[in-house]
């Protein structure tokens, strides 16, 4: 259900960059997420359907990048992809990481004219 | 036209946290912001460390649920000064929500402030209300796979208190396994086993909470 809340924010978002860049329909949304803030698209597809309907955001395509949960071993520094929490370091078998990326929520870039 | 922003979607909610954070921190006050599943134990949690603390500091709670005053109802009974927020649908607190609580609270007499987030593992592990930390309750009736299926909550967390253990013996659920996949996930958090009903185990955890106050407390 945060996908209603991430939705919501985007649409601000972006509806506050409009005037300065004098766009005034977007074509289409880039967006990052990171695996772990659980996003489901399609959700997120759907939310954007209905609160974007009427504003100049509506019918943009919203395109998500999915990035992967990386850990950095807190042993060797040795840095890996998490495909399902259950790995270990696969260099030195130190079950102690950082997770330097995964977490992304952010709008890369939008296009409009 | 192209144009290049990468802004944190959720940013208008972390300022808000903030504004809310830099309060809490000129006053001295601990805020923690409780997290679990619908029924896993915050508001028994919170009622075992009002009645343990309420003679050494000064607690407020904040209650967060989707309709109803059943808990704020319970939490004031204990003597402390409650606000119960309704989100009316919403799965989480946010800053705002939080933010317009304040004008009920007497925040110069208030060393912690308890804010019991709204039942639910994946959405209030992404908006800060201004908290210091998240603490994470999660109960053995669940099982032992949650850190593996909800790890933001694990991550964000700095504490996790693995609740109901008196139930051990009929449940399918290994702690050992909780604590090595949350470690694995978030290799800092402090891990308590308690059972909030009881009484067991909640001393470990309300002695750590009360280093957190005073260092809150000093740092004024």
């Amino acid at each position: 259900m945060h996908e209603l809340s991430i939705v919501q924010n985007i649409i601000g978002i972006i509806q506050s960059e409009l005037s300065k860049h004098n766009i005034t329909r977007v074509k289409s949304i880039s967006l990052r997420i990171g695996r772990m803030r659980q996003v489901v698209p399609d959700a997120l597809f759907f939310a954007f359907e209905c609160l974007s309907k009427d504003t100049p955001l509506e019918g943009a395509e919203v395109k998500i990048e999915d990035i992967p949960i990386k850990g950095r071993c807190r042993n060797c520094h040795h840095e890996f992809i998490l495909e399902n929490w259950q790995e270990n370091c696969a260099s030195c078998g130190e079950n102690q990481m950082d997770i330097i990326s995964g977490k992304e929520l952010e709008i890369a870039e939008f296009e409009g004219t | 036209m192209k144009v290049s922003l990468v802004t944190n979607i959720l940013q208008a909610n972390e300022r808000i946290a903030e504004q809310n954070k830099r309060l809490f921190d000129e006053k001295g006050i601990l805020a923690i912001n409780i997290m679990s599943a619908p029924g896993a134990g915050k508001t028994t949690l919170i009622e075992q460390t009002i009645r343990t603390l309420k003679n050494e500091y000064r607690i407020a709670v904040i209650e967060g649920d989707i309709q109803s005053t059943h808990d704020a109802d319970k939490i004031a009974a204990t003597g402390v000064p409650v606000v119960q927020i309704n989100t009316g649908g919403a799965c989480h607190l946010d800053g705002n929500m939080i933010s317009q609580t304040f004008d009920q609270f007497n925040f110069d007499a208030m060393d912690l402030l308890i804010i019991e987030n709204v039942g639910n593992l994946v959405c209030p592990a992404e908006f800060n209300v201004g908290e210091d930390f998240k603490v994470m309750l999660l109960s053995v009736p669940e099982g032992d796979d949650k850190p593996m299926k909800y790890p933001l909550m694990f991550y964000e967390s700095s504490a996790l208190l693995i609740n109901k253990i008196d139930l051990l013996p009929y449940v399918d659920c290994s702690i050992e396994k909780i604590r090595t996949e949350s470690w694995q996930i978030n290799p800092d958090l402090a891990i308590f086993e308690i059972s909030a009903k009881q009484g067991e185990g909640v001393d470990a955890w309300l002695d750590w909470l009360k280093i957190k106050i005073n260092e809150k407390a000093n740092s004024k």
